[in-house]
């Protein structure tokens, strides 16, 4: 094996070993939500026509748990190999950054699509979905993944303790995956808040990502799809930088 | 002889200390090295520098001729480093542990590769742990697979920076074996250890940094040679004292008189003194030099000027 593929096959291991935690827990996250919220507002929200409360949501809960379960891995390895020194393993191999980048970004968009399917296909059940323009559903799941697991890259390097690293996670990411349309269209917020939306990149992902269901959506999904994939370039040299640099890695 | 490691001129500061102060060093491809010297002094940081771990400020390191900067893929496969830390990866167990590790060396899945995994583990008295997660394994386990990590890819130039903190006698002694066997097959080792008594007996050749500079360089032969000498340690009967020509010369540690001398013609004199003073003893004895002996000295700034020695 190269050392890219090893650090690939490292990384997907380490959260497969503890799927429990990192698989089969977020999908089950993602169905209590949906169980709560459709109960509550099935009959009361139709988004859009011809789409009931309940399908609407599903596809936003995908993506939500596909972003946050990308970050989490990456972040989440980086931060503890970091802290309990085992990072040193993979620094003292004669492993490019560019690989290191690749092998840590792929694997949490493998996590974060598994966690994505799993909730996809535990939430089929409840809802009737369509799946009108799939490759939508492809490319947004991948960029947005590819973004968080950047972002994921970036906080794990950073962040020189577990608490730095919540923070990270609680009072950026967070917000923003809530605050994105996961649970409502943004043409049903006030002025204001439906501007502030559209500053918020992960708005984009899931509007794009839900449009490939139902071939509906808040904006263009090329409009999002500019807008994801400059993200998603504009963080991979952030990340391939800092991995270059040995910020926070090689003292 | 071509050099295994070769330091030229290597600075390094960390905020307002100067960890590496312009090193200097050759290390010769076969040779079972030491490199001494107090905590802080500057060993580790210059281990992390041959490792890349660590970005130098100026100067240049290489490794079997690559330098760890620009041709850093290489020098780095040349290279097998068993940390000072005893870090582990708790996902894994032993064996998968070597197996990523060979992985990231680009050391593909082959009968010769397990079979190297399989005979790092025997060696290291680790077969029966093989297949067991590493957290479950004690503090000693765990130093030997960070050993068996270093020697995967079977580098030619093996650093172990203090291998044998906090373990047991036995292990010791397995380790230093396994490790005396790699450098007769040609490996060269580089040790940092705080059992002067190890370096003593292993190294060939010895540095000793004080302060990112190297102080002291030489066989190990020589610098006992050089900086130690014997020692006639007298403890006095209860209520005698020694003359006070001896006192000047001697130091005193829990009750015993230690007087340093290079030739045993000397010790005649000393005698006749004490016998002289009519100063009865309950215990004497002569020491060797050793290599403590010759770290306190260099480290006190014992050596005189002009002294420092280069091979």
């Amino acid at each position: 094996m190269t050392g890219f593929s090893t650090l690939f096959y490292k990384e997907v291991l380490r959260f497969w070993k503890v799927g429990f935690q990192t698989v089969a827990a977020p999908v089950m996250t993602a169905l209590l939500y949906l169980l709560i919220f459709s109960h509550v507002l099935e009959a009361h929200v139709q988004v859009y026509p011809g789409v009931t409360y309940t399908a609407f949501l599903v596809p936003g809960l995908v993506m939500m748990s596909v972003l946050q379960n990308a970050f989490a891995n990456s972040s989440s390895s980086l931060i503890q190999s970091k802290v309990t020194g085992s990072i040193i393993f993979v620094l003292l191999p004669p492993i490019s950054y560019r690989a290191f980048y690749l092998a840590y970004v792929l694997a949490a968009v493998l996590r974060g699509v598994s966690v994505g399917v799993g909730v996809l296909l535990a939430t089929l059940w409840f809802a009737p979905l369509q799946f009108v323009e799939p490759q939508w559903i492809i490319v947004f799941a991948m960029l947005g993944g590819g973004i968080l697991a950047c972002l994921g890259v970036i906080a794990g390097i950073w962040a020189d303790k577990f608490d730095q690293l919540a923070a990270f996670q609680n009072f950026i990411i967070l917000p923003l995956t809530f605050l994105s349309g996961v649970f409502y269209s943004i043409h049903t917020l006030p002025p204001f808040w439906q501007l502030a939306s559209h500053w918020n990149p992960i708005f984009y992902m899931i509007d794009g990502f839900r449009h490939g269901f139902f071939g509906i959506s808040d904006v263009s999904p090329w409009q999002s799809f500019t807008i994801v994939t400059t993200c998603f370039v504009l963080l991979s040299a952030l990340t391939l930088e800092m991995l270059k640099r040995g910020y926070k890695l090689r003292a | 002889m071509t050099s295994a490691i070769h330091v030229q001129q290597v600075t390094k500061r960390f905020g307002s200390v100067q960890a590496l102060a312009g090193v200097d060093l050759e290390v010769r491809e076969g040779e079972f090295f030491g490199l001494l010297g107090p905590n802080g002094a500057g060993k580790t940081t210059l281990i992390s520098a041959l490792a890349g771990l660590v970005r130098l400020d100026s100067g240049h390191i290489e490794v079997m001729g690559c330098d760890v900067i620009a041709d850093y893929r290489n020098a780095r496969r040349q290279l097998g480093v068993v940390p000072q830390e005893l870090v582990f990866d708790p996902f894994f167990s032993v064996r998968e542990t070597l197996r990523i590790q060979c992985g990231y060396f680009g050391i593909r899945q082959s009968r010769e590769r397990d079979a190297w995994i399989d005979e790092i583990l025997e060696n290291l008295d680790l077969t029966s742990k093989a297949d067991a997660n590493m957290r479950a394994l004690s503090g000693g386990m765990k130093r030997r697979v960070l050993v068996a990590q270093a020697l995967v890819h079977r580098p030619p130039v093996i650093v172990l920076d203090e291998p044998t903190a906090g373990v047991d006698v036995e292990l010791r002694q397995t380790l230093w074996q396994f490790i005396r066997r790699l450098n007769r097959d040609g490996h060269t080792v580089v040790l940092t250890t705080h059992y002067l008594e190890e370096a003593e007996s292993l190294c060939g050749r010895i540095a000793m940094l004080k302060a990112g500079r190297v102080v002291a360089l030489d066989t190990t032969a020589n610098l006992l040679r050089s900086f130690s000498t014997h020692a006639l340690r007298l403890k006095p009967m209860l209520g005698a004292t020694l003359p006070t020509a001896l006192l000047r010369r001697a130091e005193n540690k829990e009750g015993v008189w230690t007087i340093a001398f290079d030739q045993f013609e000397e010790i005649e004199p000393v005698l006749a003194e004490l016998r002289a003073a009519g100063c009865s003893l309950d215990d004497l004895e002569i020491g060797k030099p050793d290599l403590e002996d010759v770290f306190v000295r260099v480290m006190r700034g014992k050596v005189e000027a002009g002294a420092e020695v280069r091979a």
